[in-house]
């Protein structure tokens, strides 16, 4: 009863392929073009919501944070990964996961400091950008993709990883890749809940 | 062989669900003393498994039986457990506690922007399909086993 989720990456369609086990879940394709517009239209919107740049990001930030608590998950449910045992192995699931699953990309993924708490996920063609050649002039401080590191932060904070991430390197300010950067910060305890006397 | 009652619990204590199927006996306490009382047991075992443990531990507290019942747990990394008290014929059940999180907790509650996480779950159609899963189970009758 229980088939592994099929993962094929397929340009350009994004396959989200939920194992069929009733009429209701069953495959769900999504055109990746549709996806990648989808996102363009919800910036733009905020855009014209908020005059701040900040406000915009920040808008999008927290809407990827209650993404990304919801679809770690999922992430869960069809991977049936247990838990990582080193912060550069959540930083490989992430990338060879969840990226794969969900965006059909894969970013390389580098550690960038000793004590092995910082990693950099490096993209080479970052999808939510496929449409979007530079950033208007008024809106030159938008962090475009503020979502991607809002849900990556909603993700980690749901399995008790507190961190904090954000754009290193960004193609619509100039950069040549897209760099995300996950600084795992110190692990919050599971507590146990206070007992009403 | 029959299943009695299933739990559901998130990461802070909170009973996001119980339902039961075949329950001779009550605990004598209320509900919401009860789902303490489970958490609080389930809590401590965990960290007295992991603290006891002889060699490394993997998966960490699985199940427990009495004479009568059987106890199995199942928890995501995510913080959300699942406990399911069979009768003593079953073997061992954590694919199928997998599948209830993965098929029907993630799609039903998880997936539905209206449900609220951290809360009891209101959702009616949550309740019916894990009722028709469970009722489902190879290890399921209706009658008491």
């Amino acid at each position: 009863m229980s088939r592994p989720a099929n993962r094929r990456s397929e340009n350009p369609k994004i396959d989200w392929h939920l194992p069929t086990i009733s009429s209701s879940a069953s495959a769900h394709h999504m055109s990746r073009e549709l996806f990648v517009l989808t996102y363009g239209a919800l910036v733009a919107q905020l855009c014209k919501d908020y005059e701040q740049d900040e406000d915009v990001n920040k808008s999008l930030d927290d809407m990827g944070y209650s993404i990304g608590v919801r679809l770690v998950e999922d992430f869960l449910a069809r991977s049936a990964l247990k838990k990582c045992r080193s912060y550069s192995e959540t930083a490989d699931i992430i990338a060879q996961g969840a990226f794969q699953m969900y965006l059909g990309v894969t970013p390389s993924v580098t550690c960038t400091n000793a004590k092995r708490n910082e990693f950099s996920l490096i993209l080479d063609k970052n999808p939510l950008v496929d449409f979007v050649e530079e950033l208007p002039a008024a809106r030159s401080s938008l962090c475009y993709c503020s979502l991607l590191c809002g849900a990556i932060r909603g993700a980690l904070e749901a399995v008790n990883l507190a961190a904090e991430v954000t754009f290193i390197q960004d193609p619509l300010k100039g950069d040549e890749a897209t760099e995300i950067g996950i600084t795992f910060l110190k692990k919050v305890e599971d507590k146990k809940k206070k007992r009403n006397k | 062989m029959t299943v009695h009652n299933l739990y559901l619990f998130d990461r802070n204590g909170v009973c996001l669900h119980y339902s039961e199927w075949n329950r001779k006996k009550q605990a004598g306490i209320s509900k919401e003393e009860e789902y303490k009382l489970m958490y609080g047991m389930l809590f401590s075992i965990r960290s007295f498994v992991s603290k006891m443990s002889p060699l490394d531990m993997k998966d960490g507290f699985l199940a427990f039986q009495t004479s009568k019942y059987k106890l199995h747990y199942y928890e995501t990394p995510t913080g959300l457990k699942v406990v399911m008290n069979t009768d003593l014929g079953v073997g061992n059940i954590r694919d199928v506690l997998h599948q209830i999180y993965s098929y029907i907790y993630v799609e039903y509650v998880v997936k539905n922007p209206l449900c609220s996480l951290n809360e009891p779950i209101q959702s009616e159609l949550f309740c019916s399909k894990l009722d028709s899963f469970v009722r489902s189970l190879p290890f399921f009758s209706a009658r008491a086993g």
